[in-house]
């Protein structure tokens, strides 16, 4: 890195080409958000990244690389100190004084869109293909998750019944959060053909139990996150927002990964096939 | 008596005095080389020279070294300002507990205590908990700027409430005071339980980073806005010092001295908050400035407002700078942070320093 450095310098100050920068691929490449690093190794650019955040937990290789923080929490120095020639942000990093800061320090940002739908996917898909120079190879991988997406609803057309969801999650300590619309959790519980069990509010809300008993639902879902978070399925299931839910009762709790789950990148045919899977089982394997 | 008690101090602090000027010089060093640090020190690597060449090349002089665009701005745009602030967080942050704890007669007296710090906090978690929702009319720049604009009006509020209600017939009752703080933070921390219940997942993160505290982000402008606030407040604090003095002796005493007690009250209450609510609503809250600053300096320097306060802002402002140091260099290239650093190196060194001094020899 800093050989290239004083070997593009050497080259500039003897007279050599200066090459224009626009006429470049970005070739150190900053990956903030876990849906955007996973499109960046889709593409085939994992080799351009020089940094993610915290939030890249796929795939693994992604571990390996320095890691600039919490998505929403950024520091501009260290960020500038990699050196970066393009700045992949998902639309909530921040904070906004970082990144006017990294703005004013002539970085390239790219801020990509972050829709909890399949459109949400194609947008995301394609604008970081063309941040990265390789348009036709986001065109393919778009056309792969159509297809796949295709196949796993073609599946679960005309199922009988919409199990109802009530999605949990956990920040910190109290009481969990539950996914009302709007949400990721929302989004994909209705692509994998289940109902949200909590319509009357957006966003994510601390539950209280008369609520969740209200809510009736019929499945639990969680990130394995926030199962190993309160201590497994049996302590969950016993807590009193959920005591009293015919998914206690009847034990159905589902745990995935949460970027896999909630990410909306590359991954999500299979999101919603493993998710349908366990909403439905009498229709078996859907992949 | 009392008299000749404060004479037979002067006294004694007036053959203290070299000492106390050479104090405040080592002071002053110590933060002019902690200063240089935090400028020099950084995750892009900047050499001593280059930082030399870059403040000339502002001056229009000849560069030393070459260096490149991007070093200066990191060097002028995001590490100056960024010490800037440390300085004056740490400076008023400091000589607000010191001042406080002369106030008040008790030695855990910190800024809080007053409700400017939990007043702010309501005003910040009130904007980022609500201003989700409010932000459809609003855009990201101005609900960044309101935010700051919050915390400062309800540090103001909470502490002008807290005086008020301590009055009656132009005087105002340290003790009671005190009680009304705790009730009014007591207040303002359920309110903010209230805004953390109904926020959501991204408010409640973006909350509790709030909570723990940030040097970073701070832009020039920002920075000038605020910077009268608290410079003004920690120089003129020190003028408070013989007043204080003679509140260590208790009001009455303070009084017959020919102190306007009330009046003392009144201005340190006052130049505290607006010190206090400007840094609060730039940095978020930093615990552990303000209360153990000026312990440190009494410790070792004595209970002397005319040296306590002076020393406690040169002090708070070099710790600040290197706890911020340390808070954007230990887990690069993320950043720590700087409430949790303080609290982490300043809880246990505090209790080291209190058993210690109490000879319990517990190791």
């Amino acid at each position: 890195m800093r050989h290239t450095k004083t070997w593009m310098l050497a080259l500039l100050i003897s007279g050599g080409i200066a090459v224009p920068a626009a006429a470049q691929e970005a070739q150190r490449v900053i990956s903030v958000g876990g849906s955007i690093t996973e499109i960046v190794y889709e593409l085939g650019a994992g080799d351009r990244l020089v940094a993610v955040d915290t939030t890249s937990s796929y795939p693994p290789q992604a571990d390996d690389l320095p890691d600039v923080g919490y998505m929403r929490q950024l520091s501009a120095e260290p960020i500038l100190a990699l050196e970066p020639d393009l700045l992949l942000l998902v639309e909530d990093a921040g904070p906004p004084a970082t990144i006017e800061q990294l703005r004013a320090a002539g970085v390239a940002i790219v801020t990509l869109p972050d829709q909890p739908t399949l459109d949400g996917v194609r947008q995301k898909v394609r604008q970081v293909a063309a941040a990265l120079d390789l348009v036709e190879d986001g065109e393919g991988l778009v056309t792969g998750i159509e297809a796949a997406q295709q196949d796993v609803a073609a599946k679960l057309a005309d199922l009988p019944d919409r199990p109802s969801v009530l999605f949990l999650l956990s920040v910190g300590t109290g009481a969990p959060l539950a996914a009302g619309r709007e949400t990721s959790a929302a989004g994909i519980i209705e692509m994998a053909g289940g109902r949200n069990a909590l319509a009357d509010f957006s966003g994510f809300r601390p539950l209280s139990p008369e609520a969740a008993a209200a809510t009736r639902a019929e499945v639990v879902l969680v990130t394995e996150r926030t199962l190993e978070r309160f201590g497994g399925r049996d302590a969950l299931l016993a807590r009193p927002e959920l005591a009293a839910s015919p998914a206690a009762t009847t034990g159905r709790l589902v745990a995935m990964d949460g970027l896999l789950l909630l990410g909306f990148g590359p991954r999500t045919p299979q999101a919603v096939a493993e998710l349908a899977e366990a909403l439905h089982p009498e229709i078996g394997e859907v992949r | 008596m009392a008299v000749t008690a404060v004479r037979e101090t002067a006294g004694f602090l007036h053959s203290q005095a070299a000492k106390a000027r050479l104090a405040l010089v080592l002071l002053a060093c110590g933060l002019g080389v902690a200063f240089l640090l935090s400028v020099g020190i950084g995750a892009v690597a900047i050499s001593p020279l280059q930082v030399f060449s870059i403040f000339l090349d502002r001056l229009g002089l000849d560069w030393l070294s070459a260096h490149e665009t991007m070093q200066e701005t990191v060097l002028l745009a995001i590490r100056l300002p960024r010490a800037c602030l440390a300085v004056l967080v740490g400076a008023a942050l400091a000589v607000a507990g010191a001042t406080l704890q002369g106030l008040f007669r008790n030695p855990l007296a910190d800024p809080g205590l007053i409700g400017v710090s939990t007043g702010a906090a309501l005003g910040a978690a009130g904007v980022i908990v609500l201003g989700g929702s409010l932000s459809l009319g609003l855009s990201a720049g101005l609900l960044d700027l309101l935010l700051p604009l919050a915390a400062f009006a309800g540090g103001l509020c909470t502490t002008l409430l807290v005086y008020r209600i301590a009055s009656r017939e132009g005087r105002t009752e340290v003790a009671t005071m005190l009680l009304a703080g705790i009730a009014l933070n007591a207040m303002a921390a359920a309110a903010i339980g209230l805004l953390i219940f109904i926020s959501d997942d991204q408010a409640l993160r973006d909350l509790n980073f709030w909570l723990l505290g940030s040097l970073g982000g701070v832009t020039w402008d920002r920075l000038l806005i605020a910077a009268p606030l608290m410079l003004a407040p920690a120089m003129a604090l020190p003028l408070l010092a013989r007043p204080l003095n003679g509140l260590l002796l208790g009001e009455t005493e303070a009084l017959h001295l020919g102190f306007d007690i009330e009046r003392v009250k009144r201005v340190a209450i006052l130049l505290t908050a607006l010190a206090v609510g400007a840094s609060v609503a730039l940095t978020g809250v930093i615990g552990f400035i303000g209360l153990v600053v000026p312990h440190l300096v009494r410790l070792t320097l004595g209970p002397d407002h005319r040296l306590l306060l002076p020393a406690s802002a040169l002090l708070g402002a070099t710790l600040l700078l290197l706890a911020d140091l340390l808070a954007r260099t230990l887990v690069l290239p993320a950043e720590l942070p700087i409430g949790i650093l303080t609290s982490c190196v300043g809880g246990p060194f505090f209790l080291w320093l209190l058993l210690r001094r109490r000879g319990l020899g517990l190791w």
